[in-house]
């Protein structure tokens, strides 16, 4: 049943899990993300599922990656410097297709840099974090709600696409509190990987269907296929072929992009008529909102377009709104990392202005207005 | 064992190993065990880090796991939790389970979550050509320790009984059947449960510290380990490079996953 609540971001997250049918949790404590962990111990044992305190970051990776596997929706979460940590393991996630969900509630970085203060400075780093070329999925939500329905969709995402998937949030939204109607479970849309319709002997475990992804199966269904971070072809097996590398890496990334109208989220907010777009995600949509507002009762034509969905990059969407208006702001807070993205997608058509910040304060909506008059 | 091979071995063969390897003896004597208890296949998994030995898991028909260099043991932990009633087999090597994946080697350990553990000991990184792991010898020879390896290595068996493990064993290829019987044993313990196997490298281990022949090498398993009994009831003198073999450690203690099994049952409101 549909309840209304006031939770912080985190804990929203955590609900959502449970919603989407996660029943594994595995991490370590960091600040600012540790109220994820703290609601899931004891959440998913009232549901029946498991929870447990790794002695590091890398083992909580690699056990939800162990229990997805076994055929359990399961996630983590982080921050920063344990994100860093996860990095080859989510490479594995990607290389083996196995579905997980790994929360970052972004701190400032580099380093311990300030673990309790809003930054935006891994945009990259879930992009392009793991060595090696994959195709990647990272959401960002801008409200407490977001973070319950984007979680939800973060499982959907990792169990149709059989891929790892990044929900970035940032400190503001992570430990932001705001009331609000949590759907019923039942009215939810959850999406389970495929599973297969061969029998074992028949099935191929890496053999992909017309969508690019391979069904499913679990431990224990007696398929007993092998999961390799090597390249692998169909069996799933090791293989040394120029041509099974140059597929799987490829499908890695086409499994994606073939299915980017289905992946893509975004919002846009008085756009229609704008001559300056601001680009913003997570917390900084926030003042966003805020500056657009006051900007139109100034009678200042802006608006605002939100990627949701931030990689792969809404690019038709972006180029779209690039082709309108004069100028593109693109608010983050760091050192100028979505920018480049807007920059390369729009390919000037618009003139591309980065209002970075990197000093532990959010954008507030005044900087943005500021921003926005300058690039009229 | 044309029988086991049908069964347990998936058409992958030949192996990645060299000649003379003990890695096989090593993944027979699994095999072997796994039999002897008439494990249900469907509901065993063999779980394995990366170098020569984590190999093993890609030619065993169950459900398989090759992971990452290191991260065997949670990758297992996290399949145990969610799979408390499969059997858990991990096949990892020295360098491994003992130097990248240290951290998770104890901690699995003091938990006492029911995993068998099988670490093929070859004293060196294989795989990357012989290079010094913790648990190559003191002076031992590497291709990273030109002039004699400076650490200290672990005792693999104390570490794991250290750290809380309740089934300890060791034993060599040499001993194979002793291998077996002993990883039958920790299979059926509750409990984390390790077994050190002994095996000879002779490309990248034996070679650097001119050990002789494979058969050599297996000689030498032979003539320097002692069953723990026997070991007891010798002199000093008589231990000088010694090593013993044979379950070195059993205790009880409270399993994690029977545990946590328990938790969700409070949780859910239903009691013990």
């Amino acid at each position: 049943m549909a309840k209304a609540v006031l939770m912080q971001g985190n804990h929203a997250c955590a609900e959502g899990a449970i919603a989407a049918g996660a029943r594994f949790f595995a991490g370590y404590p960091i600040t600012p993300s540790t109220e994820v962990a703290e609601l899931l111990a004891k959440r998913l044992p009232q549901v029946g599922g498991s929870f447990i305190q790794m002695e590091d970051e890398i083992a909580g990776m690699a056990a939800i990656i162990g229990a997805s596997l076994a055929g359990t929706k399961s996630l983590t979460a982080t921050s920063g410097p344990g994100f860093s940590l996860k990095q080859e393991l989510i490479g594995y996630a990607s290389m083996a297709e196995v579905p997980c969900v790994i929360v970052n509630v972004q701190r400032t970085g580099p380093s311990t840099g300030q673990p309790t203060s809003p930054a935006q400075g891994d945009v990259m780093q879930a992009r392009w974090g793991s060595h090696g070329d994959r195709g990647v999925i990272a959401l960002s939500p801008s409200s407490v709600p977001e973070c319950f329905t984007l979680t939800v969709e973060a499982f959907n995402l990792a169990e149709k696409y059989r891929t790892p998937v990044v929900l970035l949030l940032d400190e503001i939204i992570g430990h932001m509190r705001e009331k609000f109607v949590m759907p019923d479970p039942a009215s939810l849309t959850i999406v389970n990987r495929k599973k297969p319709a061969l029998p074992p002997g028949e099935f191929l475990p890496y053999k992909p269907e017309a969508d690019g992804v391979a069904p499913m199966p679990g431990y224990g269904e007696g398929y007993r296929f092998h999961t390799t971070g090597l390249v692998h072809d169909y069996t799933g097996f090791p293989s040394g072929s120029n041509a099974v590398t140059h597929e799987l890496i490829e499908r890695l990334h086409t499994k994606i992009t073939n299915n980017i109208d289905d992946i893509v989220k975004y919002e846009a907010l008085e756009l229609d008529d704008a001559e300056v777009a601001v680009v913003a995600f997570g917390g900084t949509a926030r003042s966003a909102y805020a500056a657009i507002e006051s900007a139109r009762a100034e009678g200042i034509k802006a608006g605002l377009f939100r990627p949701i969905t931030i990689w792969p990059v809404p690019e038709k969407q972006l180029f779209t709104v690039a082709e309108k208006v004069k100028t593109i702001i693109v608010a983050e807070m760091n050192y100028g990392q979505y920018v480049g993205e807007v920059r390369r997608v729009v390919c000037g058509k618009a003139n591309v202005v980065s209002l970075a910040k990197w000093n532990n304060d959010p954008i507030t909506p005044n900087e943005l207005l500021n921003a926005i008059k300058a690039g009229r | 064992m044309e029988e086991l091979l049908v069964k347990y071995f998936r058409p992958k063969l030949p192996h990645i190993w060299c000649p003379g390897c003990g890695n096989g003896i090593v993944t027979a004597s699994v095999v072997k065990a796994i039999d002897k208890l008439q494990l249900d296949q469907d509901k065993t998994a063999i779980v394995s880090g990366i170098g020569c030995s984590s190999r093993a898991s890609g030619y065993l028909n169950f459900d398989t796991l090759h992971t990452a260099h290191g991260r065997a043991i949670p990758f297992a932990t996290g399949i145990k939790l969610v799979k408390p009633d499969h059997n858990v087999i991990v096949l990892t090597g020295d360098g491994d389970a003992t130097a990248i994946g240290g951290n998770h080697f104890i901690h699995a350990a003091r938990r006492n979550i029911n995993l068998t553990v099988v670490v093929f000991n070859n004293s060196i990184y294989g795989m990357t050509g012989g290079q010094y792991s913790p648990l190559t010898p003191h002076r031992g020879m590497a291709t990273t320790a030109p002039f004699g390896n400076v650490d200290r290595p672990f005792d693999l068996c104390e570490l794991a009984k250290g750290a809380g493990a309740t089934f300890v064993a060791r034993a060599t290829t040499y001993h194979a059947n002793l291998l077996a019987d002993l990883i039958a044993k920790a299979i059926e313990h509750k409990g984390f449960a390790l077994v050190e196997a002994i095996t000879a490298c002779p490309v990248s281990f034996g070679r650097q510290n001119k050990m002789g022949t494979p058969a050599n090498m297996i000689k030498w398993q032979r003539d320097n380990a002692v069953m723990v009994e026997a070991m007891a009831k010798m002199k000093p003198e008589q231990l000088e490079g010694k090593f013993p073999i044979g379950v070195l450690h059993q205790a009880e203690g409270t399993e994690y996953v029977t545990e946590y099994q328990k938790v969700i049952k409070r949780a859910m409101g239903s009691g013990e």
